[in-house]
């Protein structure tokens, strides 16, 4: 177990620095940061002076290095932008994104499952059919689609619903939920579940297809023999066995939905991390690109290791198969 | 397909004859996908010919016929059946020329996407040792950052790096490359698995005790026989490139105002969303999952159609 633990952490260490490096790139490549960051009239003298205290006249690796070193102890710079400390700027905004995203995997556990298990053992019938083509329907329509259009419906025809922004927020410490309040709350719903629709069909059509399988193997039929009911059989005994690839699919899925809020949140104006961005592209404001890259990528790499690792501890023939080379595979 | 039937009426009859034929006029949805597909396809490429306007013209666009509402409502007018924008431009055409933009680029994405995916796949597979470990690594290194943000950042740098003169121009080019550098990496793994295969056969060993050259074997010989699963997720991956370039343009990274795709259609009609302009964003959001549906369903059945272990 400590050699696959090390191969696993070396293997993330080596996909950080591989991140960082790209990061890294963007500030040689998009423009010289002495340019941006001193007017036309700046003597020869200023940029060298310059040059040399941002350590820019010292050579490429090391300059990797310090870039680094840097980030590690999360120190990214200032935004060019509003010339505030970027690790402060995306701390703040984090609450918001992660409360988002903890709805979102929420709700397509929730509804996903379900319908999941009612499409593979009902499968012939009309409402499960109309069930699958929906999920093709759900994977065929752009989120930001989805989102407008819920945003006409049910905020400026119905005026049920909040179209923009968190609603009032509570501060505990330096984190800020809006859980807490019925207007943090309503926010929530329509930005909740623009962003879970594509999740709840790979949700459904995951479970589905795990349950179909299951259903076929012969602890099933003997359960059926021993006549139990079908309740039983359905949920004690088919549905547990296929919740491992859920749970797996939904941990490597969290990362891939910190990305894709960032389209959410533009479309609801929502004020986490993805917005920050976005608005960061829009101005070139590279140190907050490179540390929204680097925080990202950081979040997604620790939760496929830690996947990687639940799965060698649950299930020994993993590890030893990763040392040997696959020779144990049965 | 119906294109090439008056041409050539024996590949049709051959299509036909064919197992895959056979399911394609047995399966509803992929007749039907496949012709609705074929009237927006047809309808976008030949935009010039079937829009009522041309919403690049500026002689033919009338500031006093903006923001009219579609023709059912009242207050609407011929020609404009899905109303006009605040500019006086015709919805409908300004949606087939945005179309039409879409589709080239999703079309063109996934092409360089299966250009680099094949030839590394080909690489990695034939040599096998460091070279592959070391193709693969940057495979792997590719997926661990999640594909969106990678292309946005991609689609930034490129934009960065050209002239600020050539950036409207080239906005197109630098999607293609950001959508394609991100999605390479399923076709490679596709291609080597099924490379490795290949390798051992003893067509491929006769040809090298021949002396043909590693390239035209891995070209000629081994290329199309990993061809089947390739094209497969090359149309299953039309649909997700054309949804990735709708989503760029929509955040803004994409196409410019002045050659506005279906993304950029939505982005702009977005603004117009509280002032009751609702078909600005309705009608081109519902274009975009049209196409995207059609490409997807018709995907799905030449998956399954393909598929052996499914008869």
């Amino acid at each position: 177990m400590p050699a696959f633990l090390l191969k696993r952490l070396f293997n993330a260490a080596g996909v950080m620095l591989a991140v960082a490096f790209l990061a890294f790139l963007t500030f040689r490549f998009v423009g010289d940061p002495v340019e941006l960051m001193l007017n036309e009239q700046a003597s020869q003298q200023q940029r060298d002076e310059l040059r040399v205290r941002l350590g820019l006249d010292k050579g490429f690796v090391l300059q990797y290095a310090t870039f680094v070193g840097n980030a590690a102890r999360g120190d990214f710079g200032i935004s060019y932008r509003n010339q505030q400390d970027v690790f402060t700027l995306i701390s703040e905004r984090f609450p918001a994104t992660f409360e988002l995203v903890l709805v979102a995997t929420f709700l397509s556990l929730a509804v996903g499952i379900p319908l999941g298990v009612y499409t593979a053992i009902r499968r012939d019938s009309f409402p499960a059919k109309m069930l699958q083509f929906v999920s093709v329907l759900g994977v065929s329509l752009p989120s930001f689609a989805l989102g407008i259009l819920f945003i006409l419906i049910f905020s400026v025809t119905l005026q049920w619903l909040p179209a923009f922004g968190r609603g009032e927020v509570v501060q505990i410490g330096w984190w800020s939920t809006g859980l807490l309040t019925a207007s943090g709350r309503k926010a929530l719903i329509l930005p909740g579940i623009t962003l879970s629709l594509f999740q709840i069909t790979l949700v459904m059509r995951l479970v589905r297809a795990e349950m179909l399988e299951t259903m076929r193997t012969d602890f099933i039929r003997f359960a059926r023999a021993r006549g139990l009911p079908s309740r039983a059989v359905h949920f004690g005994h088919a549905l547990r066995n296929c919740l491992m690839p859920v749970i797996t699919v939904t941990g490597l899925q969290i990362g891939n939905l910190i990305a894709f809020a960032l389209v959410t949140e533009t479309v609801f104006q929502w004020p986490g991390m993805g917005m920050l961005f976005v608005q960061a592209v829009t101005f070139v404001d590279i140190p907050v690109m490179a540390a929204y890259l680097i925080v990202v990528s950081f979040i997604f790499v620790t939760l496929n290791t830690l996947v990687d690792l639940t799965y060698a501890w649950v299930d020994p023939r993993l590890r030893e198969d990763a040392l040997t080379g696959g020779a144990n595979a049965r | 397909m119906p294109a090439d039937a008056v041409k050539k009426p024996g590949r049709l009859r051959r299509f036909l004859d064919s197992d895959i034929g056979w399911s394609f006029c047995h399966t509803p949805v992929a007749w039907l996908s496949a012709l609705v597909l074929a009237l927006l396809v047809l309808s976008a490429l030949f935009a010039p010919l079937v829009a009522p306007q041309n919403p690049y013209d500026l002689t033919q666009i009338f500031i006093d016929k903006a923001e009219i509402p579609p023709i059912w409502q009242s207050g609407g007018e011929w020609p404009f059946l899905l109303g006009t924008d605040p500019q006086g431009r015709d919805v409908l055409s300004a949606i087939l020329y945005g179309s039409r933009i879409s589709l080239i680029i999703g079309f063109a994405a996934v092409m360089v996407s299966m250009l680099i995916g094949v030839s590394i796949g080909l690489t990695a597979g034939f040599y096998g040792g460091r070279v592959d470990n070391l193709l693969m690594r940057l495979g792997d290194t590719v997926l661990s950052i999640p594909t969106l943000l990678m292309a946005i950042l991609v689609s930034a740098i490129f934009r960065e790096m050209l002239p600020p003169a050539l950036r409207e121009p080239f906005s197109a080019v630098v999607l293609v490359l950001s959508i394609a550098l991100t999605s390479w990496v399923q076709y490679a793994r596709t291609v080597r698995a099924l490379t490795m295969v290949e390798r051992r056969k003893e067509y491929v060993l006769a040809a090298r005790i021949i002396k043909v050259p590693a390239t035209r074997i891995m070209g000629r010989h081994i290329l199309p026989n990993t061809m089947t699963p390739v094209l497969v997720s090359a149309t299953l991956n039309l649909g997700l490139a054309i949804l990735s370039e709708a989503t760029l343009s929509f955040l803004g990274v994409g196409m410019p105002i002045t050659q506005p795709s279906l993304g950029t259609l939505i982005r702009i009609g977005n603004q117009y969303l509280f002032s009751g302009s609702w078909w600005l964003v309705v009608f081109p959001s519902l274009q975009l999952g049209l196409i995207v549906l059609s490409v997807n369903l018709l995907g799905d059945w030449l998956r399954d159609a393909l598929n052996p272990k499914l008869r």
